[in-house]
């Protein structure tokens, strides 16, 4: 390939007869500082004016950092109210790190040498010579170290050195458990209460106002909370209770899953996991706000607009003997995004 | 100046120096590379920009971790910030509340850390910018193009991992993001999930585990790289723009020391500087009023970093594709936009060079940079592809779009959809027909100079406009570079008369060659140029005649109009 590559480039500017490049550099010019020694005391007197601040900025800092209490605010316009340790120590630090810098660069700027200077590039490439050495230094350890002669060595070799990752394989085994079937259940279970996520109290059909929407969570979510000390059950069991006339709705994800016109549906998005917010009570659309998928609840939770292919999980409820909202029992399907066993 | 200073300074510092050179021959090194030359140019400064940042980001980045507490475990918050109080929230998040409120300067070094990681990023995409229109990227400098594509990338996952540490609202719900596309991964989410979460998500692994990636892991790789990086520029020294005196063959530019050393030194402290005074009057990432992560909020309006916006975006503007079949789901609605889309342009960004190396077929070393016009091809594949992640971001933006200018967020949706695969052929289409425009706009001037915007009047009462020879400087520039023609791989017979097998990728190479090639303006040639001259030459001879003369001579159906080049 290299072969043919030569000739099918044009006018290769080193070749160019009319080489624009060849004349050399432009002439260089003086500056003011070069020629007038009045300019160029200046000049001193500037970079070290900025060296200055620099040196006497963080004495500045120190003042501010032991006498600005960390908790006052100060306005200051076009900001707003902001932290007067932050907003000071900033100033100061910043600007004398600036002026460091600013000196130095004014420096070479103004007095050190502007001639700009040439300097040869060489060849990268190893000439013939060197690289036929290398190559016959190389050939000549593979020779002396056997590796071409011993035939068992060179391949228990390969087969060992292939071998040895693998102890990383059992060691990162125990980063997690398998899934399993954890993410298709969740906390939800016939005849749990379904409380407000705010004031953890349970909640009766008339709590729900029209066109209202009320952001749930099971009732045992606190006692595993505190078992688990984590949030796992947290991210799936979020619902939301929304309540429509029974007219409204159009359709649901199983027969007498409402409770009186009120339905339970997931609040975790099915695209990739947020908790959706905004309800929209005309059109009793869900809106997810990381990606604006949209769940038409008052059609069985099916999506109508953005980037989320599933219908949002249902939840059947009713209510208990004491008039509370209950589950019927947990989703019939996985909350959350798609994954791969889902099916 | 020229008497050597023989202060008590200078004299500890030739001690230290001779100490150092009788153990490690530190004289051997200096003596070669003090004087190295280094080209001038305000693009070349983009990259150190990045390189300083990211000295930046490990100053105050150790700082910071002086204080945070990388845990999940939860606990009700009891510090200087009123409005939190009681609520249960994890160390790490409770960590960076006291980092912000009761370390003094803490907030600083927060605001710093994170001003810098956003410079970082954005240095190095406008630097990759400046490498791909120049084509510096061109042989000898096409591992130095992947380490900088490595590092893009590995800056991304940095910034990303950087941000989801405090554990506050708005990063952990970008984990929830971050956890449902690996879900979506075909065949291992579920394992991959729930290996990096240490089980199911948010679970009380991760923080620590992403904590020590942030700071040793990828950091360090980082370092190494960008150790090569530079150790690159140094031994293949820095391309240069074209100009009087600049060849492939030299570096035309200032001394590492002490000009370099001054300049670039200073220019360390500016960024610095830059970035502690924006952190100074620019709040960033106010943690404390997103409140503590929890799965069960969201805040609307909630936006990621810039560089993770066009991720973004590619999320929200994907339909909502998903198959279902034999018992498995393929989210493709996921996986097209986070996995397939940013694998395809880092792969095609990191393949470029060799693609166009090989449509060119040139082999040889390049020091002297392009100008973009002059690889119209190039150029235009470049604009193409910054207007689809232009597209992309806004299209991560699309609900402030709509709630700012009261627009519907599906009509917005929608039309950034059908835009992002008509705009970029727009773009490359005017971007292709524009550098070809202005590369006949430099041979124009080549051959006819350059409208001085004189109007004569001539004795016969026709108007002209001078046109005057461009400058030396000027005409090096125009002259530069090389013009390519397609690959012509036509098979020629062998002594004995017989065509050699064709090479099996030769017709799809003829054809990437003159996708690039096949349309361009030659620069002028020698003749041409001779030509041009001795024309001009006579033009203004005969204007001559006509001044003095007063009348027309025979020539003068020559004489120029605007219209006439």
């Amino acid at each position: 390939m290299s072969s043919d590559s030569h000739d099918l480039v044009s006018a290769d500017d080193a070749a160019h007869p009319e080489n624009p490049l060849a004349p050399g550099l432009p002439e260089h010019k003086l500056r003011r500082t070069d020629i007038d020694p009045r300019a160029a005391k200046r000049a001193e007197r500037q970079v070290s004016l900025l060296f200055v601040i620099g040196a006497l900025t963080p004495i500045i800092f120190f003042f501010e950092y032991v006498y600005i209490p960390s908790d006052k605010l100060i306005h200051v316009p076009l900001i707003g109210d902001t932290s007067a340790s932050n907003f000071f120590l900033g100033l100061t630090m910043g600007i004398g790190l600036f002026c460091v810098g600013a000196g130095a660069i004014h420096w070479a700027k103004k007095l050190m040498p502007d001639v700009e200077e040439v300097s040869e590039r060489h060849q990268l490439r190893g000439t013939d010579a060197e690289r036929e050495e290398a190559v016959s230094q190389f050939n000549a350890g593979v020779e002396s170290s056997g590796f071409g002669q011993y035939k068992m060595i060179r391949r228990t070799l390969i087969g060992a050195l292939a071998a040895t990752p693998l102890f990383a394989v059992p060691l990162l085994k125990d980063l997690g458990p398998l899934p399993g079937n954890k993410l298709r259940y969740t906390l939800w279970a016939p005849g749990v209460r379904i409380v407000s996520d705010v004031s953890l109290n349970p909640i009766k059909p008339e709590d729900i106002p029209f066109g209202g929407l009320v952001s749930c969570v099971p009732e045992n979510l606190a006692a595993v909370e505190a078992a688990t000390g984590n949030l796992n059950a947290r991210a799936k069991v979020p619902v939301v209770l929304v309540r429509m006339r029974p007219e409204e709705i159009r359709a649901q994800q199983g027969k007498n899953w409402d409770y009186q016109g009120i339905l339970c549906y997931s609040k975790i998005c099915t695209h990739v996991g947020c908790p959706t917010a905004l309800y929209d009570r005309k059109s009793h659309h869900l809106l997810c706000p990381c990606h604006q998928s949209t769940f038409d609840l008052s059609d069985a939770g099916h999506v109508v607009f953005g980037p989320a292919a599933r219908s949002m999980p249902q939840l059947a409820i009713t209510v208990n003997a004491d008039g509370y909202l209950v589950a019927q029992h947990d989703f019939t399907q996985p909350v959350g995004p798609s994954f791969w066993e889902r099916g | 100046m020229s008497t050597p200073q023989t202060g008590p300074i200078v004299k500890a510092g030739g001690a230290a120096a001779d100490y150092v050179d009788e153990r490690v021959g530190v004289s051997k090194f200096l003596k070669k590379n003090l004087t190295k030359v280094f080209p001038d140019h305000w693009s070349f400064m983009l990259g150190e920009i990045a390189l300083y940042s990211f000295i930046v980001l490990l100053l105050s980045g150790t700082f910071l971790s002086l204080f945070f507490k990388p845990s999940m475990t939860e606990a009700p918050y009891h510090g200087s910030y009123i409005p939190l109080n009681g609520i249960p929230m994890s160390e790490a998040y409770a960590s960076t509340i006291n980092i912000s409120f009761d370390i003094r300067g803490g907030l600083l070094m927060r605001q710093v850390h994170h001003w810098a990681a956003l410079l970082f990023l954005a240095a190095i995409t406008v630097h990759l910018l400046r490498v791909f229109f120049t084509g510096a990227f061109r042989k000898p400098r096409e591992m130095n193009w992947l380490i900088g594509n490595g590092l893009l990338t590995l800056g991304i996952l940095e910034g990303f991992a950087g941000y989801s540490l405090p554990d506050d609202l708005l990063s952990g719900t970008g984990l929830r993001i971050a956890d449902g596309i690996v879900q979506g991964i075909p065949v291992v989410g579920t394992y991959a999930s729930f290996m990096i979460f240490g089980g199911e998500f948010p679970g009380t692994d991760f923080i620590p585990r992403l904590y020590i990636v942030h700071v040793l892991l990828i950091p360090g790789i980082i370092l190494g790289l960008i150790t090569a990086h530079l150790m690159l520029v140094w031994y293949q020294k820095h391309t240069q723009f074209p100009g009087p005196g600049r060849t492939e063959g030299n570096v035309v530019g200032y001394p590492l020391f002490p000009v370099y050393t001054a300049k670039a030194g200073g220019f360390f402290f500016v960024v610095f500087g830059i970035t502690v005074l924006l952190s100074a009057v620019a709040s960033i990432n106010p943690v404390w009023l997103f409140g503590p992560y929890t799965p069960t909020e969201i805040t609307a309006g909630s936006q990621p970093d810039w560089y993770m916006g066009w991720l973004d975006g590619a999320l929200r503007l994907m339909p909502n594709v998903e198959i279902n079949a034999w018992g498995h789901t393929l989210s493709l609605n996921v996986l097209v936009p986070s996995v397939i889309i940013p694998g395809i342009l880092f792969t095609a960004m990191a393949l470029y060079p060799f693609l166009e190396q090989w449509a060119t077929g040139d082999k040889r070393e390049h020091h002297l940079l392009d100008r973009p016009r002059n690889m119209p091809t190039r150029t235009a594949i470049g604009t193409m592809s910054l207007s689809f992640y232009i597209l992309l971001w806004i299209g991560g933006d699309n609900d402030i779009i709509a709630t700012h200018f009261d627009m519907s967020i599906n009509a917005i949706t929608w039309t950034l959809r059908v835009m992002v695969f008509v705009v970029p052929p727009l773009v490359f289409v005017i971007t292709k027909r524009f550098c070809l425009s202005l590369q006949r706009r430099d041979r124009d001037k080549l051959l006819h100079g350059y409208e001085t915007g004189t109007i004569m009047r001539m004795p016969s009462g026709e108007y002209i406009e001078v046109h005057a020879p461009v400058s030396a400087e000027e005409r090096a520039k125009l002259l530069a570079g090389h013009t390519y023609r397609p690959l012509e791989l036509d098979r020629e017979p062998d002594e004995n008369g017989v065509l050699p097998k064709r090479k099996p990728l030769d017709a799809a190479r003829a054809r990437l060659s003159a996708f690039y090639y096949a349309e361009r303006i030659e620069k002028p040639t020698p003749e041409e140029l001779h030509e041009a001259e001795h024309h001009a030459h006579e033009l203004e001879e005969s204007y001559l005649a006509q001044i003095e003369g007063g009348s027309a001579p025979a020539g003068s159906e020559h004489a120029p109009t605007r219209s006439e080049h």
